[in-house]
């Protein structure tokens, strides 16, 4: 039994490296709590009879309240294994997660709620340290399923489909597998390291990756339809929004998505076109935008040496504290500020982008009005308008669909009113045999999601397979 | 007491006409109850009077406030008398009939109920006669007994049979009566296959020495009815006399009392056992006696009869076989004899040598028996029943349920007793002797060396080695078995690693809102299906705990079906001290080296991949397989799922046992084989208890103790044991939950309980049930052979699927959500949306959440989930009555203040009464600061206050500040069982309003100790009646099987409105298996009390109410289609202040400050009354839309219409599919108007004696002005003081008058509950003797009880006072010139009582207040004792021996304070009563101080210790504050 009034003793989160040291490297900013302080932190679990964060928070249902029991009896590797069964890969969401659970875990309505992610994330490292990892199935079976895209969904439905004896192949139009996890998420985030060995593993169990390979360029989707009893695509929603403004075209205004997979590229080793450079070093920079991809961009901007960044908002700034429309457990739309908010940069907020001012073909600085929201509807503050200057602009306005419509209109996939691609329950396309998962059937959303959506559409394929002969 | 039971069906009806109504809908005959007032005169010299007659129905009518009365008042339920047969009235008799008798003694005379139809009258008469000849006697002829029809009411006149009497000849003494048995039998199947169906055919008594009288009326009646009965040439030495209360308004004429034998008032729980087992036995009775008579006499039981008519066929049996009566009816309703039983080693010998032959007929029971001969009375071990007995010095003796039932000069008086439990009583009026209790059981003990004969032939098997081995898992396999016996990690973390680390069952809270097992999509245990049955109202349950020393685990293998004779060989058995076996004990068995035990072991197992005809097969190889052992001499079948191989899956062996236990006892073979389980499937209490209630003699858990083992080995248990001790602390806990299973049917014995069936099915289809669960109740139909097969299947298919990973157990979700678990109908959204609906008032969301909830087709979770409205023409919303109105109906749960906290308690109350619904206090008293408005004209005001067993903070004050008074029988979380509040939680605002003390711990009993069966109701009811004239009455049950019976008792008992719980409602705290595995839905309880008492023509004088996880309008609507037009929350309006569900309301931990009393998490309580109120009106709108939809305007216009209700067509679950709710939907036959509530219930409190004085009391209550009266008082007035008190504590609250105010001098003897709820300022003198519950609920007065002046008795050695005196007396004074009698001073918490003496059970569950006895008391001294102190005088030193000491030490009268104390009391004793022993005791104080013990509860000794450092400290600070 976890702690009985353990719930009111004190929260300990792990914490950020200091600011001033972080900036220099594109390391892990985030440190770890050791085992028998995150013993302590599990014991504040309250066992709940209706667990919010498994019932309400987590899409992945990891069951939190016996993970943290087993980890508070020093249980590590049964909390592992209870872990693997809902989490293929605790690795990332205990780094990535923005954790849900924690925001609807109960101790958190009048107090601080369980370090939900750290114990994840510490449970998982137990199990690479202690080699509980490295397994085969038991059985293998002859079907076989291609999964095309290695991020979060593609990775999860191999896994799980593995898991079970299926053969499965994944594709990948990169050079190594991993999705955004590998080139979308900042290193000082997500160590690559991790996606390394965890691909890695994934090889080790009988997976197969095929990189570099375009589906429906380098390989007919019906050689795929052939050869595979399933196919599931998982391939995200990379088509980022655009700003229709006067000046979009001039040179340094990028969208976030390509400046962040440049720099990922390069720390991996990888030479960059100079012509093709998009770099931060001794530039006022502007991130347009106020997620986590902007903030993501921030990050990556100090670290280059930029000279100042900006990251604006469109929308008003959320309060500090929960608004009572927003009651727990919901997600709690209040300011958040990121690791690398803390690391500097300004944010302004209820600003919207007139036009982009050039200089040459290059962008200088920015026309920007301030707004006011009512009612839901935005309207420009009179005589609000102002300029700021700017030599790099990166847009980080989120996505819109899946970039490859091309392949889903080749094959005749329907699509639904916002161009993602339309699904039953077991998540089968529309087309016989074809499955999706992820960003590409629900638009731009979290790693966890994508993770539970491979999962769901895993599940769907084994019903379909088991249902054939 | 009687209660019908379904009929055997290879038993053909051939008997008594079944007067009850054929069964339909939920109503079943078999689930009648009653109970009565019994009592016997004796003429002990043998002197036969026609006096004793007139005696014995004065006795009657004096007991008529103990029977009871159907919708047609003047029906009784029954009535009658046994007497000697009177030979000169029947020889003046038979003369005139030209009828020649041969001398006394030497014919034998027949009283019958013969049809009305002379024709087949004449039929019936032809077969008696043939009978006679048959058996060798001449038929002397017939006589019409003369009746008197014209004084009966219209019920017993429709059902009135024809009364004769027969004569015969030809034999005398012992052949004689023995012939007269046969006959009897003889003639009831012969004139059985002439007879229509319908017509009634009933011999009452055949006898040559004794003669019954009786038939459906009032004692009143009887006389007039049998004019032989005022003859003056009638007369006899001895009678019994019976009255009885009857639950429902069928009593019939045959199963009027006394029957043959004995006149039983009580219950026997264990019928259904009982019944089995001597079926098992009938073929292999031999009698040397008997001969080949025996043959003719069978069935032993004859069928149609009730419980007493069944025990009084098995008396029949063994008295005519050659025992003696005593003997008899000591073999059926055994004392205690336990190890921890004072009694000696022969008297335990005789006990146990005759446990070996025959298993108790178990149950609360005063038994009158007579053989013409002798005369007695025995009461059962746990002393259930009032037995008040007076002898006087001309040898006469009346015996009674109660005290005063017979005016008796004083001065005649020699004595004055009562029958403690498990005693007996007899006189002979041959020699004229009159034998106590000691005498007959010591000539019984020694008549054999039946100590001896049992020491030399057991043979015990555990013992051998006194600690359990430890058991090493095999760890290779233990994955697999797990999952193929469909273990989850719950099993695992929940239920046994809390068993095996504490000893304890665990327990949880929040009640059970997942799916019926039949409507769960996940593979069920069949285990699941069933539910446990518990007593309520009609018998009590026990406390196994504090009661411990009555119950007993003990069992046999290898017992005989000869249980006529007596040898040495009976006693060759296998001794188990408890039904569960170690491996080593099941090893041993195996290995036994007696021929006469040897075993064998069948496989329960079938092929994996088979459907339910392959189950069916395998059934019927292993039901022949045990014949065939049997047969071919095997002692002991072991039914084994261990080790089966690869492509077998096994048979849940529940069904297995049942099946195999079933096929013996229909051959006849089951008595004689034991019958052993070795089963991997069964792990918690409820498993254990449904195997030994379907018939397994012992069981062992092979897998539950290797997962044990493993998690011991591996350190996963809650606490680090060695393997040993978590098997052993598993082993008790084990124990110790079906000690308490058993007791919540009041059953005390594991003998009498297996094959007892207390169970209900729900959702088994009735061909699975009577083929292999033959009686068990199953109501709604559903799942048979087949969906067992496939369940078994899915889980065989799991445990051979090995996916990387999937080693882990399935999460279960059973008592903690879980995503991938069961499903609960509570979850993260349904009560997000539910607590955001209520606190923004946001309609919309309410929506939302009602459709999570009710929409069950999809996602079917309850009964009321299957079933949907039929299409009406709908009214306009307008016309519909507004929500306002609706709201008036609406009720929250009771929850006491200290299960939740005071803001959660107090919001409730003030949304309450703001909606114009009620609140309920809960059990746990009220801050009288409460009574009081707000400012803002709100009040926290309970509407209802409930009274429950532990009755704390009940006084006269409480009582007269509520709308409604609630008699809470049972809980729906835990019914049957008692409850406690740990002493930690006892802080000083809980205690004050408790009247108790701080820190110390609260006991709860299971019964209400004033209520052990249906005419103690009805004394509670009109007690609270009599407490507050103004309030309704009402009575909270649990919906089981047989519920509507007891809703019409009650509801003749007067109650306003009864509340019908379902199971699954919450808890604060209560054992997990009695959360899941007790009672049943309240959509079966409540329909079938509707259709029973509409049915009974009783359902227009009382109002129904239901709870039970009602969440939305759709409920409510289908609650008062079924009958309800009251509405209970609890769960719900918690959610919406606050609660999360997390279940640990036990813990103190609630982290929303509803169900805690930490002050740190108080503070985060939210919940606000407007959110409650507008959670109210979202369901009452709710609620109209669907009566807009039905067409129906009013609510009440809705109560019990089942026809607009239907099955739901689109649930297409394949459980779900075998459903049939027909029997729910039924609307039994009556007037329409009737379906509901349409007249006020009539109380019969206007003739109470309070009424007649209250003018002459006014002037004290108004202006304190002293009142003296003197007045004559007898046992029909009852609950005198109590309607005077009420008016004290109206006008003057809880402080009362200045003592002494009012004082009234009664003589005489007084009825029940005299100076109940007294207040102060009342003085109450009896001069006589008083009945049970005196004092009651005393709330300050003072009660005085001497002898008259003039008794010729010691007053110090006579029971001038009955049962449960002072019960929850909470401050107040008793002197008792005389000894009181059982459970003296129980749950007294501050009032002050001196007696000469207790019986049993004294100072139990005590909490405060000062007690001295001054004289001997019972065993079981202090049991749940936890405060206040009683002073003993102990003059043979033997006190400690008659203790329990679990909770209390036992000092020696050392302090000065102490010394002073004691003193002072007894001073005042005496002078109060003039007391001679307290004047003998005072006048030698120094010698006599030496001999006072002092009991004093551990618990309070420290509180007390340490509130008087608080005290001293607080003295402190007030003096540096000066």
């Amino acid at each position: 039994m976890t702690k009985r009034f353990g719930f009111l003793d004190r929260r300990r989160d792990p914490g950020y490296r200091p600011a001033v040291v972080r900036v220099q490297d594109f390391e892990p900013v985030e440190q770890t709590l050791t085992p028998e302080q995150m013993r302590e932190q599990a014991g504040r679990c309250m066992e709940c009879g209706t667990p919010f964060c498994h019932g309400h928070g987590c899409p992945l249902a990891n069951v939190i309240p016996e993970c943290n029991e087993l980890v508070y009896q020093g249980r590590w590797a049964d909390a592992l294994e209870l872990l693997l069964i809902t989490n293929p890969f605790p690795e990332f969401t205990g780094r990535i997660c923005p954790a849900p659970c924690e925001t609807s875990c109960i101790a958190g309505l009048h107090g601080e709620p369980v370090t939900i992610r750290e114990m994840e994330r510490a449970v998982m490292d137990y199990g690479y340290e202690h080699g509980l990892l490295s397994r085969k199935p038991p059985v293998r079976k002859n079907q076989r399923v291609a999964v095309i895209g290695s991020g979060p969904a593609g990775l999860a439905a191999a896994e799980m489909l593995n898991r079970e004896g299926y053969r499965v192949t994944v594709y990948d139009d990169a050079e190594k597998p991993g999705g955004i996890l590998r080139y979308g998420i900042p290193g000082f985030k997500l160590d690559k390291a991790l996606v390394d060995r965890r691909t890695g593993l994934m090889r080790e169990a009988g997976i197969v990756f095929e990189c570099g390979v375009r589906v429906g360029e380098d390989v007919a989707f019906r050689y795929l339809r052939d050869r595979f009893d399933a196919v599931c695509l998982c391939f995200g929603a990379r088509k980022p929004r655009d700003l229709e403004v006067p000046g979009r075209e001039l040179a340094g205004v990028h969208f976030a998505m390509d400046y962040l997979v440049q720099q990922n590229l390069r720390e991996d080793g990888h030479a960059i076109d100079p012509g093709a450079e998009i770099a931060a070093y001794g530039k006022k920079v502007v991130v347009i935008g106020g997620g986590d991809t902007g903030s993501d961009c921030l990050g990556t901007a100090l670290r280059q040496g930029a000279a100042s960044v900006l990251q604006i908002e469109i929308m008003p700034q959320p309060p500090a504290d929960r608004a009572p429309e927003n009651p727990w457990p919901e997600w709690p739309r209040i300011v958040r500020a990121t690791s690398s908010h803390k690391e500097g940069g300004t944010r302004r907020w209820c600003v919207n982008t007139k036009a982009f001012l050039g200089n040459r073909g290059r962008v200088c600085g920015m026309r920007c009005v301030e707004v006011e929201w009512s009612g839901g509807k935005c309207s420009e503050k009179e005589g609000s308008e102002f300029e700021i200057p700017a030599d790099l602009v990166l847009l980080a306005m989120g996505f819109t669909g899946p970039a490859e419509n091309r392949l889903a209109a080749s094959i005749g996939l329907e699509l639904d009113a916002r161009g993602n691609i339309r699904t039953n329950a077991d998540r089968q396309t529309t087309v016989d045999g074809v499955f999706a998962a992820g960003d590409a059937v629900s638009g731009q959303s979290l790693v966890v999601r994508a993770i539970a959506d491979g999962m769901t559409a895993a599940r769907g394929i084994m019903r379909y397979l088991e249902a054939r002969p | 007491m009687q209660t019908i039971r379904k009929e055997r069906d290879d038993v053909p009806v051939r008997q008594c006409r079944n007067c009850f109504p054929a069964p339909q809908g939920l109503y079943d005959p078999q689930r009648e109850h009653d109970a009565c007032g019994v009592g016997f005169l004796v003429n002990i010299q043998g002197e036969k009077s026609h006096r004793i007659i007139e005696q014995g129905i004065t006795v009657l009518k004096n007991l008529l406030h103990r029977g009871a009365t159907g919708a047609d008042p003047e029906t009784g339920d029954g009535a009658g008398l046994l007497f000697q047969i009177p030979d000169a009235f029947f020889r003046k008799a038979c003369g005139a009939l030209r009828m020649d008798l041969p001398p006394a003694g030497e014919y034998g005379v027949g009283m019958l109920f013969l049809p009305r139809d002379p024709d087949r009258r004449a039929l019936c008469r032809a077969a008696v006669e043939r009978a006679a000849e048959d058996e060798g006697l001449r038929f002397l002829g017939w006589r019409d007994v003369p009746v008197d029809s014209s004084v009966l009411g219209r019920k017993a006149l429709e059902e009135m049979p024809f009364v004769a009497q027969c004569f015969v000849s030809g034999a005398s003494g012992e052949t004689l009566e023995r012939k007269l048995c046969v006959m009897r039998k003889q003639a009831q199947g012969k004139a059985g296959a002439v007879h229509a169906p319908g017509d009634l055919f009933y011999i009452p008594s055949l006898s040559s020495r004794t003669i019954v009288y009786k038939g459906l009326m009032l004692p009143k009646q009887i006389a007039a009815f049998y004019p032989d009965l005022n003859d003056e040439a009638l007369v006899s030495a001895l009678v019994i006399v019976h009255q009885r209360y009857s639950t429902n308004t069928f009593p019939s004429w045959a199963l009027a009392q006394p029957f043959r034998y004995l006149a039983h008032n009580g219950e026997i729980n264990t019928l259904q056992g009982n019944r089995n087992w001597m079926a098992s036995r009938e073929n292999n009775l031999r009698s040397d006696v008997l001969g080949d008579d025996i043959r003719k006499v069978l069935p032993v039981i004859e069928p149609g009869g009730s419980d007493s008519a069944a025990a009084d066929n098995v008396l029949e049996l063994l008295c005519r076989a050659g025992r003696s009566l005593d003997h008899s009816v000591a073999m059926m309703i055994p004392q205690a004899w336990g190890t921890k039983y004072p009694i000696g080693p022969d008297l335990r010998g005789f006990f146990e040598y005759h446990s070996g032959l025959m298993e108790p007929w178990d149950g609360p029971a005063a038994v009158a028996f007579s053989d013409g001969r002798f005369i007695g009375a025995v009461l059962d071990r746990n002393g259930l029943r009032p037995a008040r007995y007076t002898l006087t010095r001309d040898g006469f003796m009346v015996f009674a349920s109660e005290a005063g039932v017979l005016d008796i000069p004083p001065e005649d008086v020699k004595e004055k007793g009562s029958l403690r439990p498990g005693e007996m009583i007899m006189a002979d009026v041959q020699t004229g002797r009159l034998m106590k209790n000691i005498e007959i059981k010591q000539g019984l003990a020694r008549r054999q060396p039946y100590r001896r004969w049992v020491e030399e032939n057991r043979i015990d098997i555990h013992g051998f080695f006194s600690a359990v081995n430890p058991v090493t898992a095999d760890e290779k396999n233990l994955n697999f078995r797990e999952k193929l016996f469909g273990y989850t990690r719950e099993d695992l973390t929940v239920i046994l690693g809390p068993m095996a680390a504490t000893g304890h069952e665990p327990v949880g809270s929040m009640g059970s809102d997942q799916p019926l097992a039949v409507l769960s999509e996940k593979p069920q245990l069949l285990y699941w299906y069933f539910k446990q049955i518990f007593a309520q109202v009609t018998n009590p349950p026990i406390d196994p705990y504090r009661e411990e020393l009555v119950m007993s685990l003990m069992t046999f293998l290898g017992n005989t079906d000869d249980i006529l004779s007596e040898s040495p060989q009976h006693a060759r058995l296998v001794k188990l001290q408890h039904p569960i076996l170690s491996n080593e004990d099941l090893q041993r068995i195996r290995e036994l080296p007696h021929e006469d035990f040897r075993s064998v072991t069948l496989k329960m197992d079938f092929f994996s991949r088979g459907s339910g005809r392959d189950l069916e097969d395998a059934l019927d190889s292993l039901c022949r397989q045990a014949e065939t052992a049997v047969r071919s001499g095997a002692r002991i079948v072991i039914l084994s799922d261990r080790d089966l191989a690869g492509d077998r899956a096994p048979i849940p062996a529940l069904l297995a046992t049942a099946a195999v236990n079933r096929h013996l006892i229909g051959h006849g073979l089951r008595t004689r084989t034991g019958l052993l389980v070795e089963t991997g499937e069964a792990r918690e209490v409820m498993h254990l208890a449904l195997l030994l209630g379907y018939g397994a003699s012992a069981v062992n858990l092979y897998l539950a103790y290797e997962i044990i083992a493993d998690l011991a080995v591996k350190k996963q248990l809650p606490v680090n044991l060695p393997v040993t001790r978590a098997t052993k602390n598993y082993f008790v806990a084990l124990q110790k939950g079906l000690l308490k299973i058993m007791s919540k049917m009041g059953i005390s014995t594991l003998r009498s309980y297996r094959n007892a069936q207390v169970f209900e099915a729900v959702g088994l289809s009735s061909e699975l049930i009577s083929r292999y669960f033959t009686g068990t109740p199953s109501r709604v139909e559903g799942i048979g052979l087949d969906g067992i097969a496939r369940e078994a299947r899915a889980r065989y298919d799991f445990a051979q699927d090995r996916p990387l990973y999937g080693d882990v157990l399935t999460s279960g979700g059973q008592y903690a959500f879980r995503k991938d678990g069961e499903r609960h109908l509570w979850t993260a959204d349904t009560i997000t949306l539910l607590q955001q609906a209520a606190r923004e008032n946001d309609r919309e969301k309410y929506r939302r959440y009602a459709e999570l909830i009710n929409n069950q087709t999809q996602r079917q979770s309850t009964l009321r989930g299957l079933l949907g409205f039929r299409a009406q023409n709908p009214v306009p919303l307008e016309e519909v009555e507004p929500a306002g109105e609706i709201m008036k109906r609406f009720v929250t749960g009771a929850m006491s203040f200290g299960s939740i906290s005071r803001e959660a308690h107090e919001t409730l109350a003030v949304a309450m009464n703001r909606i114009g619904g009620k609140s309920n206090s809960g059990e746990g008293g009220e801050d009288a600061a409460r009574y009081r408005p707000l400012p803002n004209g709100d009040s926290r005001c309970s509407a209802i206050k409930q009274i429950a067993s532990g009755r704390f903070g009940v006084t006269a004050e409480y009582l007269v500040n509520a709308k409604e008074l609630q008699i809470k029988i049972a809980q729906g979380a835990k019914p049957g069982e008692g409850g406690q509040l740990p002493g930690h939680k006892v802080n000083a605002e809980i205690a004050r309003v408790r009247h108790s003390t701080p820190g110390v711990t609260l006991i709860s009993p299971p019964p209400h100790h004033d209520i052990y069966s249906i005419e103690d109701i009805a004394q509670l009811i009109y007690d609270l009646h009599c407490a507050n004239r103004e309030a309704r009455v009402s009575v909270k049950l649990v919906s089981e099987t047989g519920v509507g019976t007891v809703a019409a008792g009650v509801a003749k008992a007067k109650a306003d409105m009864i509340l019908i719980s379902g199971y699954d409602g919450g808890t604060g705290a209560s054992p997990l298996s009695s959360i899941k595995h007790a009672g049943v839905s309240w959509e079966l309880g409540l329909s079938e009390v509707q259709q029973t008492l509409v049915l009974n023509n009783l359902r227009s004088r009382v109002r129904l109410q239901v709870d039970g996880q009602l969440k939305t309008g759709r409920d409510v609507v289908i609650g008062a289609l079924l009958g309800a037009e009251e509405f209970g929350f609890a769960t719900a309006p918690l959610v919406v202040c606050g609660c999360l569900m997390m279940r640990d309301c036990h813990l103190n931990t609630c982290p929303v400050g509803v169900a805690t009393q930490d002050p740190r998490l108080r503070k985060c309580f939210r919940g606000k009354p407007e959110h409650v109120v507008n959670f109210m009106r979202f369901v009452a709108e709710e609620v109209r839309e669907y009566m807009a939809l039905l067409g129906v305007r009013r609510l009440d216009d809705l109560v019990g219409r089942t026809d607009l209700l239907q099955m739901n067509e689109a649930v297409d679950f394949w459980k779900a599919r075998g459903i049939d709710l027909s029997r729910v939907l039924y609307q039994a036959p009556g007037p329409e108007q009737d379906r509901r509530c349409t007249q006020k219930q009539e109380h019969g409190v206007e003739d109470a004696l309070d009424l007649e004085i209250m003018d002459r009391i006014r002037p004290a209550i108004e202006k304190a002005e002293r009142v003296d009266l003197t007045l004559p008082i007898r046992n029909s007035r009852r609950t005198v003081g109590a309607m005077i008190s009420s008016e004290i504590a109206r006008r003057r609250g809880g402080q009362g008058l200045p003592d002494d105010t009012i004082t009234l001098r009664f003589s005489g003897s007084a009825g029940q509950s005299f100076g109940a709820f007294c207040s102060r300022g009342m003085t109450l003198i009896l001069e006589g003797e008083a009945n049970d519950y005196a004092g009651k609920g005393l709330s300050g007065a003072k009660i005085i009880i001497r002898p008259p002046a003039g008794s010729a008795f010691p007053p110090s050695e006579s029971v001038i006072a009955g049962n449960v005196l002072l019960y929850g007396a909470t401050s107040g004074e008793l002197y008792l010139n005389g000894r009181a009698g059982e459970r003296f001073c129980i749950r007294n918490s501050g009032a002050i009582a001196v007696a000469e003496g207790a019986g049993d059970h004294g100072c139990e569950y005590m909490t405060g207040g000062r007690v001295v006895i001054l004289g001997p008391v019972g065993v079981n001294f202090g049991a749940g004792m936890s405060g206040g102190i009683a002073y003993v005088y102990d003059e043979t030193g033997t006190f400690d021996e008659n203790c329990n000491l679990d909770m209390i030490d036992l000092e020696s009268v050392s302090s000065a304070e102490d010394e002073q104390e004691l003193r002072g009391m007894i001073q005042k004793h005496f002078d109060c009563t003039g007391s001679s022993r307290a004047a003998e005791i005072l006048r030698n104080w120094d010698s006599a101080r030496a001999l006072f013990v002092k009991v004093f509860p551990m618990e309070y000794k420290k509180a007390l210790g340490r509130l008087s450092r608080e005290d001293a400290e607080t003295e402190r600070a007030e003096v540096v504050n000066d």
